[in-house]
């Protein structure tokens, strides 16, 4: 079992022909994800991957019943994209691009909640399910299937973490990069309530990072659920004031330190590891608590 | 990006909202010159990218031309908060009897812009959002309209401004937030909005952050970016597009990824170092982005060892290994490297490094101990 994904998902790859659209749609295809076509507006009619282009998401949707997007769209034309893809009746919508204006996303999160579809980032490495398939650019070998759920504001960071989890023979249910831009499509909470309802899922790891007050919601929500959550904060070195290459990665005053964040979990009783090497053996303890009480 | 304030003003003028008027000086004889055009007293104002300049001396009056020269003289040239104060902005003194807050900043949670206005204008607003917030009325912008004027006078009327400001003043924040919108703006303030003595209502001052991801179509306005001296490595890094923060420590630090580079500098602090910066080379970076990287880091002279952390995906082990290797000759000598590879072409990576007498660390921690233990052994 798994969130939002599985291999009978059909994709389509908003930007598909451009040089990043291409390379990840080959990768997507063979990690088993069921690309079913693309789009680029003026090059519809050619096929690339075996895959039809489109020159519009409603075309697309049309011809091949995708329900699911992946967006290579540059920054500049990325919202739109967004914005197509929301109106047309997409209902998974992955958004990798990052730069795009954050006054151009104010308006994207409208349409896209006014249509009920879901936004994964911008500015994100994607999502993906072990053994079914990925919608983004998060290297698919490194996974194992498993049941427990992983949710991250970097991508670089989840690739070093799930590796260790694979290592330490911790399968994953679905790994999510929930993007580093301040206004994103969907928060820490929108994927704790998923993992909470999915049967595949027996625990979750989230890593978060310095800026804004996700991982203080996340806290709140996690006291209300029965699976158990490990974290881990990034930026406990971080200066006030500077941003650490994510947009969002900003502490403004006080708001937004790693300091309290990290309290805010532990208030919750969740388990914060100190470093990413304590990840692993925190989830094997909270795994047999669980097996303990069952 | 950081403007300052004579930007910001201009921005201001062109969506109608009053200021006063005035130039830019960067001599005293200058400020005396356009002293003399405004005619009567003017207020001389330092143009630094820090708040509190009122406080550390940097505004300060003059009532003839050569008043303001004598003026300009004390404030150019002045130290604030590590800033040189290169350039005065001169206008004329208002003749102020009340001072207002409007403010519109992005804001996460309601993922809008949000406007904030304040009778308790002038001083530090985030001190009133501390100590009295419910003098601040906050409305987000429903971006689908922007502000309507209705909207802004509303917001006005409900912060108790008073009758005779309502109707001006709802015009300028209805302004305000067409700027604000239409130059990528992260957050526009005035501050304060002032009520004058004839009843004219003018921004007194102004602060505009842009958004840097908005700079590619708000060309004028990235022209306007200019070094910050207490950061000048920062600024070059952005021109040569490299994600780079300026940290006080001796270990400088490159990986890929923001989340993987900030966990990397916990973990040195964690071994017992000191970060010196941050810098990212991003997604699939070629050996050439590997070898600038490393050779501006090396630039900061505190920087005595260097950490590179790659987990590599789209970007390949050995193009790191081989920008590695390139940058050597360009190091100053004896400075320690310590590389940890992981993912795409790692085993590459670690041969060319091996072959060239590099060290690497197997793990984030081991490569992090390494690095640290090195600059220790070099003090």
């Amino acid at each position: 079992m798994s969130i939002l994904m599985d291999s009978s998902t059909p994709v389509i790859v908003q930007g598909i022909t451009g040089r990043e659209g291409l390379f990840h749609t080959r990768n997507m295809m063979a990690a088993g994800t069921n690309v079913v076509g693309g789009t680029t507006p003026g090059k519809g009619g050619q096929t690339v991957e075996g895959v039809p282009v489109f020159d519009t998401v409603r075309e697309a949707i049309a011809a091949t019943g995708a329900t699911a997007s992946c967006i290579f769209v540059p920054p500049p034309g990325a919202a739109d994209a967004i914005m197509e893809a929301a109106t047309e009746g997409i209902e998974l919508i992955v958004c990798i691009t990052e730069g795009i204006p954050v006054i151009d996303m104010t308006r994207a999160i409208l349409t896209v909640r006014e249509a009920g579809a879901r936004l994964i980032g911008p500015n994100c490495p994607g999502i993906c399910t072990p053994g079914q398939g990925k919608i983004g650019i998060i290297p698919y070998q490194i996974f194992t299937p498993g049941s427990v759920g992983f949710i991250s504001r970097s991508g670089t960071l989840t690739y070093e973490v799930v590796a260790l989890l694979s290592e330490a023979g911790i399968g994953q249910s679905t790994c999510i990069g929930i993007g580093g831009d301040p206004i994103i499509g969907s928060t820490f909470v929108d994927y704790l309530s998923m993992f909470e309802s999915d049967p595949g899922t027996q625990a979750v790891v989230m890593c978060g990072e310095i800026g804004g007050s996700d991982e203080e919601d996340a806290a709140e929500y996690i006291k209300s659920m029965s699976k158990p959550v490990v974290a881990f904060v990034s930026g406990r070195t971080a200066p006030p004031g500077k941003r650490m290459g994510h947009a969002g990665a900003i502490i403004s005053g006080n708001t937004g330190t790693a300091q309290g964040k990290v309290a805010a979990l532990q208030a919750a009783g969740v388990p914060v590891a100190d470093t990413i090497f304590e990840i692993p053996g925190l989830v094997k303890e909270a795994l047999t608590r669980i097996s303990s009480v069952s | 990006m950081k403007i300052h304030e004579y930007q910001a003003k201009d921005i201001l003028a062109r969506y109608g909202i009053p200021i006063q008027p005035g130039r830019v000086a960067h001599t005293p004889e200058e400020a005396e010159e356009i002293a003399r055009e405004l005619g009567g007293p003017v207020v001389i104002k330092a143009q630094v990218y820090v708040g509190g300049r009122g406080k550390a001396g940097g505004i300060q009056f003059g009532d003839t031309p050569e008043q303001a020269r004598a003026a300009a003289a004390r404030v150019l040239g002045m130290d604030i908060k590590g800033l040189t104060v290169e350039k005065v902005l001169v206008v004329s003194k208002l003749d102020i009897s009340e001072e207002y807050y409007l403010g519109i900043i992005l804001d996460r949670k309601s993922q809008a812009p949000v406007v904030m206005v304040s009778k308790a204008g002038g001083i530090d607003i985030e001190e009133v959002a501390a100590t009295t917030p419910e003098k601040i009325i906050q409305q987000p912008i429903d971006m689908r309209w922007g502000l309507r004027p209705f909207e802004a006078r509303d917001i006005l009327a409900r912060a108790g401004l008073p009758h005779n400001v309502i109707a001006k003043g709802g015009a300028i924040l209805a302004a305000l937030a067409k700027a604000f919108i239409e130059s990528d703006a992260s957050l526009a303030e005035i501050n304060p909005l002032a009520l004058t003595a004839e009843g004219q209502v003018q921004a007194a001052d102004a602060k505009i952050l842009i958004d840097d991801n908005g700079l590619f179509r708000q060309k004028e306005y990235a022209t306007w970016a200019e070094s910050e001296e207490s950061n000048p490595l920062e600024f070059e890094a952005k021109q040569e597009g490299l994600t780079y923060v300026k940290l006080d420590g001796d270990v400088g630090i490159i990986g890929n990824g923001a989340g993987l580079v900030m966990t990397t500098l916990d973990m040195v602090a964690r071994v017992g170092g000191k970060p010196a910066n941050f810098l990212d080379i991003g997604g699939g970076a070629k050996a050439e982005v590997m070898r600038k990287a490393l050779t501006f880091v090396a630039r900061d002279p505190q920087v005595k060892g260097i950490l590179v952390n790659i987990f590599g995906g789209i970007t390949r082990g050995e193009e790191v290994a081989r920008g590695v290797i390139m940058a050597q000759s360009e190091l100053p000598p004896g400075m320690p490297i310590v590389v940890r590879l992981s993912g795409t072409g790692a085993e590459e990576g670690k041969a060319l490094l091996k072959d060239a007498g590099l060290d690497w660390g197997r793990d984030m921690r081991e490569a992090a101990q390494k690095v640290v233990a090195a600059v220790a052994a070099r003090k």
